[in-house]
């Protein structure tokens, strides 16, 4: 009786890796599957803090991917050895901060290290030939098997008929034959085969799974290590900047003002690690200040909130300012009115 | 049977998820495990996980600002 392959697949939770999933189980491959979680993916839940996508589904897509499978999933946090891939990426970043093709190679070397723990035999991932512009090129492939040490263990099920030979399918643990050749841009293929499995619900994040990969995002990370003088982060810097408006009235000080309620919540579990504000005498919105501002920043940073609140066309507005130990005290502001706010204070 | 808390406060998903693996790989079939988050999306991810791994969600707990899910490790 032959041995039972094992094959660990990545997992997104984009159409692609679910395919290529589904394509190696049904080859009679034990696949389970792995998602690595840097911090900047792109989630759902993310997107739920603020109301205006409350309609998406609030859910996991690697989850939800795993679960129509049937496979098991390991989420593996590689927060802080990502760093480094961040922000030395040999291969440099792509349209925005995206170092792409050094995070493929590196989510390929882990997965090649955890095969090796777990005794399994393979690894595929969903990638296509074309499909997007860094990772995904023909002479990318090549890189990321070699770079991560994966070399002939990597078979990437969705275009391996354009690719050489891999190890699985000259043991013949898969049949080559039953593999397929996409390339390119177009989804129709995936489309197509999505449909022979019978997947209906399935998600296409049309702006990637990373939020590296959008402009707004990555200027916001481009300003906190300029403002910081040095390239590091942690997770919290990370969280925080996919939230509020930001604003930089002077290099030593930002102001994060929430956009709407859900903003505000998920903002109101910094509140001991920032000096805070909102607007006493009307509604208005959480600000938090990061950096050291002095008393006057503090009042450029009242009257920004205040410009933020309902109170907005008001003479005066009553701000109050928490410091990070809880006291407080009330100052009475004039609101910025929309065209005082130098343009470059936004990032 | 042992009973354990876990705090997952301030994390965003997936984190509230994998500090829950992370924790369920250190204790032994039968015991429970209560996580408290503040991300509302662990209410999907947490049972899913749960599904998927094969441990059965006992309880789920939501007031306005706190999701608490007691589960029991398979």
């Amino acid at each position: 009786m032959s041995k039972q392959r094992k094959a660990v697949a990545l997992i997104s939770g984009g159409l692609d890796s679910l395919l290529a999933a589904k394509t190696i189980m049904d080859q009679g491959i034990q696949v389970e599957g792995i998602n690595f979680f840097t911090g900047f993916c792109v989630e759902g839940h993310t997107h739920a803090i603020r109301k205006k996508d409350k309609a998406k589904p609030k859910r996991n897509n690697a989850l939800w991917s795993a679960e129509q499978l049937g496979i098991k999933l390991h989420i593996v946090d590689i927060i802080e050895e990502y760093k480094d891939v961040l922000i030395n990426p040999k291969h440099g970043y792509g349209a925005n901060m995206n170092p792409c093709l050094d995070c493929k190679i590196f989510m390929v070397q882990k997965a090649k290290e955890w095969i090796k723990e777990n005794d399994f035999d393979f690894i595929i991932t969903g990638e296509v030939i074309g499909q997007r512009p860094m990772s995904q090129r023909r002479e990318t492939m090549p890189i990321i098997a070699a770079e991560s040490g994966a070399d002939d263990l990597l078979l990437r099920p969705l275009c391996a008929q354009n690719l050489p030979m891999t190890l699985p399918e000259r043991e013949g643990w898969v049949d080559r034959e039953k593999l397929h050749d996409f390339s390119g841009r177009s989804r129709k293929p995936q489309m197509a085969l999505a449909n022979d499995f019978g997947f209906e619900d399935f998600a296409q994040p049309a702006g990637g799974c990373c939020f590296l990969t959008d402009k707004s995002y990555s200027d916001k990370l481009v300003d906190l290590w300029s403002a910081r003088g040095r390239k590091e982060y942690d997770l919290d810097d990370v969280m925080l900047l996919k939230v509020g408006r930001h604003i930089r009235p002077k290099q030593h000080f930002k102001v994060i003002v929430a956009r709407e309620d859900g903003e505000a919540r998920f903002m109101q579990g910094y509140k001991k690690d920032f000096i805070n504000m909102n607007c006493a005498s009307h509604r208005g919105p959480l600000a938090m200040v990061d950096g050291a501002p002095t008393e006057e920043d503090l009042l450029v940073a009242a009257q920004l909130t205040a410009r933020y609140g309902q109170g907005r066309d008001a003479e005066l507005v009553d701000v109050t300012i928490r410091e990070k130990d809880g006291t407080e005290r009330t100052v009475q502001v004039k609101p910025f009115k929309g065209d005082e706010i130098p343009k470059e204070w936004f990032i | 049977m042992t009973k354990e808390l876990l705090n997952a406060k301030r994390l965003l998903c997936p984190l509230p998820v994998i500090r829950t693996q992370d924790k369920v790989k250190t204790m032994q079939t039968g015991d429970i495990l209560e996580v408290v988050c503040t991300d509302p999306g662990v209410m999907q991810d947490i049972p899913a996980w749960c599904r998927i791994n094969g441990h059965k969600v006992l309880e789920t707990l939501t007031d306005e600002m706190e999701y608490t899910i007691i589960l029991e490790v398979g």
